[in-house]
């Protein structure tokens, strides 16, 4: 399952998405996380899920934008630490960031 | 050489004259609808109570998210560029230009030149610019003006849940009849567009000086809540809100235009 | 038609409820309920061994414990149940967590999937639910197991509330801005804002201007369809496809959607031909509390019901 994790507003799309059928609830990228927005635990969208999967706390989830910013996602080469850490390659950003994200025009 | 700047924002006109670099007049009045006509009009108020006429005035360059609209003006330039270049000329040591408009916040990474090395920008939306805290203004019927000082007197710090400007009318609502006191009402608005505009700010990373300019720099429960933000202290010039027009005549000055 | 009481606002859906004079309860081995406590609207559904036996579709009310209580009330209500009688009830919505009776809370994402494969068939693939103040959509598979979802409650803009909001900048109804899009002679061009506080200046240049309300109808109707279609982008949407919630019920919005998507949205009937033929009520805001009830039925019969608690009212 693709689970989107965010919001869409006027000024660009800003989801966390995490590949479940990848995601092996190493809990890697919980540990990295800088602003301590992920949680591993109980699939709550796939109740019958056994094993235990990824996903943004709730809380978070509408404040995606602001407590993602600082890792600055789509910035540059380097992926944000949640998506280097997560071995299966199941966590991805969208592009608000990036696109939030202007170069200097003079 | 007399030169002016028009910053056409979202809300407010901003123009700025300016003679061998002093500035000699200047005026603001509301956008409205026809920006266009907003512009003429002010622009005539400002040349009279400075005793020009249009003729005396060797460039004019415009800026702000309505440039186009100034039809007389001899060019523009971007926006984040007038305010590095407003900024700069004030505070030399200014790294960081935060401006947080009605319909806008960015921030900006300024040389010691003034250029703009780096900018991130939150628009189309509400949340983080001077707008929202209109909205809740009104929700809580308590002026603008005033959440910006009684903010400063809040004892208790609520977070808001709603980041919607439609939904956060909603949210001062409940919190009215939940029987908060409107300074941590008023607190809690403030702290809300600081997070959203302090995150902009990481995004081009905050170096000091930290300078904030925008109609919002007049707010100083809004200044706090950003100070609080993004753990450093903040500078805010005289007049923030006339910085893009300052920035605008001093490229006019220097014929830096698009 | 099963309705009960008169329209107060648009928005608030008269409040209705019904049971199936097929089902004999006592009967049946599993009695499930699903309860979808949503921010306008609170919906209970019950079931008896995965059939379709009883619903009752209710106003929230100021929290979400009363209005999971007054929903079930109104529900059993019609039935000779008591909520004693119910084995397992599954909550689900927005005041999920706060369902007194419920002994489980699933997401309305999941329950939404499920709810929508079980009233529209298993050829559903794209379930798209337009909240008062959500807007969710959902790829499926033929068992109603989510694919791929996606979900906004952060942002005014392509909610209900959006709708309502701008109903009340116009003075229009919010029931006749749909209709009255079409009274236009030319399309305009759509709103240019997304966020709904910024529109709301656009509209207010519009209407100085002297542009004609309708087209300005039109011209917001284009812009919630173009930004749900925008949502709809990042997921995929495929046929058979299926929009619930209040904004399924603005033509306006809703036709301009399916021309921008170039796909049309299912017909509101069951897919069961059974339940067609019987004229069973189908009500699209039904869909998360039968999802939540379906479950409720796989859990019991895989012995993985999470307790054995009968439901009761809490204290």
């Amino acid at each position: 399952m693709i689970a989107n994790y965010g919001f869409k507003d006027g000024s660009g799309d800003w989801y966390v998405t995490i590949d479940t059928d990848k995601c092996n609830g190493c809990g890697k990228c919980v540990e990295v996380c800088p602003e301590k927005i992920l949680e591993v635990g109980p699939d709550e969208i796939d109740i019958f899920r056994e094993e235990p999967v990824a996903f943004v706390k709730h809380e978070e989830r509408k404040k995606i934008r602001y407590h993602c910013a600082p890792c600055k996602p789509g910035y540059g080469s380097e992926p944000p630490p949640c998506a280097a850490a997560c071995e299966p390659r199941a966590i991805s950003h969208s592009d608000g960031w990036k696109a939030c994200f202007k170069d200097s025009h003079q | 050489m007399i030169v002016a700047g028009i910053d056409v924002g979202g809300k407010n006109v901003h123009i700025v004259i300016k003679k061998d670099g002093q500035i000699i007049g200047k005026g603001t009045s509301p956008t409205g609808i026809k920006k266009a006509e907003a512009v003429e009009a002010l622009y005539e108020q400002v040349l009279k109570q400075a005793g020009l006429t249009r003729k005396d005035v060797e460039c004019v360059v415009a800026t702000g998210s309505a440039a186009k609209r100034v039809a007389f003006a001899n060019g523009s330039i971007a926006d984040a560029a007038a305010d590095a270049r407003g900024v700069i000329k004030l505070f030399p040591n200014a790294r960081t230009v935060i401006n947080v408009g009605a319909e806008e916040g960015r921030s900006i990474k300024v040389s010691p030149e003034g250029k703009v090395l780096d900018f991130a920008v939150n628009d189309k939306c509400a949340a983080g610019t001077g707008t929202f805290v209109e909205a809740m203004s009104r929700a809580l019927e308590v002026s603008v003006e005033e959440m910006s000082k009684i903010a400063l007197d809040s004892t208790k710090s609520i977070p808001m849940n709603a980041q919607c400007a439609v939904f956060g009318e909603s949210e001062v609502v409940s919190l009215i009849h939940q029987k908060t006191s409107k300074p941590d009402i008023s607190r809690a608005v403030m702290d809300a567009v600081a997070g959203r505009v302090g995150s902009v700010a990481r995004i081009v990373g905050l170096e000091k000086d930290v300078v904030v300019v925008g109609g919002m720099a007049k707010n100083a429960g809004f200044v706090d809540s950003l100070q609080n933000n993004i753990e450093m202290p903040v500078t805010v010039p005289e007049d923030p809100d006339y910085i893009g027009a300052i920035g605008a005549a001093d490229a006019a000055l220097s014929g830096v235009i698009e | 038609m099963v309705q009960q009481g008169k329209p107060v606002e648009f928005w608030r859906w008269p409040e209705t409820n019904w049971v199936n004079p097929d089902i004999d309860w006592k009967k049946g081995k599993f009695v499930t309920a699903g309860v979808d406590v949503g921010s306008v609207s609170t919906q209970a559904v019950i079931m008896v061994d995965g059939e379709f036996y009883a619903f009752g579709n209710t106003r929230t009310g100021s929290d979400s414990p009363n209005s999971a209580i007054k929903g079930m009330g109104y529900t059993l209500e019609k039935t000779d149940m008591k909520i004693d009688n119910i084995d397992y009830c599954i909550g689900t919505g927005y005041g999920r967590v706060n369902v007194p009776m419920a002994q489980q809370a699933v997401t309305e994402i999941s329950c939404h999937a499920r709810g929508a494969n079980f009233m529209y068939g298993p050829e559903v693939r794209t379930v798209m639910d337009m909240g008062g103040q959500d807007c969710k959509a959902i790829n499926v598979d033929d068992r109603g197991k989510v694919l791929n979802f996606i979900m906004n409650d952060k942002c005014a803009a392509g909610t209900g509330r959006g709708m309502e909001v701008f109903a009340d900048l116009i003075h229009v109804p919010v029931w006749e801005v749909g209709p009255r899009s079409f009274q236009i002679s030319k399309e305009p061009p759509m709103i240019s804002s997304t966020c709904v506080v910024f529109a709301k200046s656009e509209v207010v240049g519009l209407l100085e201007q002297g542009v004609p309300e309708n087209e300005i109808m039109a011209a917001y109707c284009s812009a919630m369809a173009h930004r749900i279609m925008e949502l709809l982008k990042r997921l995929g949407v495929k046929e058979k496809f299926v929009i619930t919630g209040g904004i399924a019920k603005n033509e306006g919005v809703v036709k301009r959607l399916e021309k921008e998507l170039g796909i049309k949205t299912a017909e509101q009937a069951w897919a069961n031909l059974q339940y067609r033929k019987k004229n069973y009520p189908f009500d699209t805001q039904l869909a998360g509390a039968m999802g939540a009830a379906l479950f409720g039925q796989a859990l019991l019969k895989m012995g993985k019901a999470k307790s054995a608690r009968k439901p009761g009212i809490v204290e």
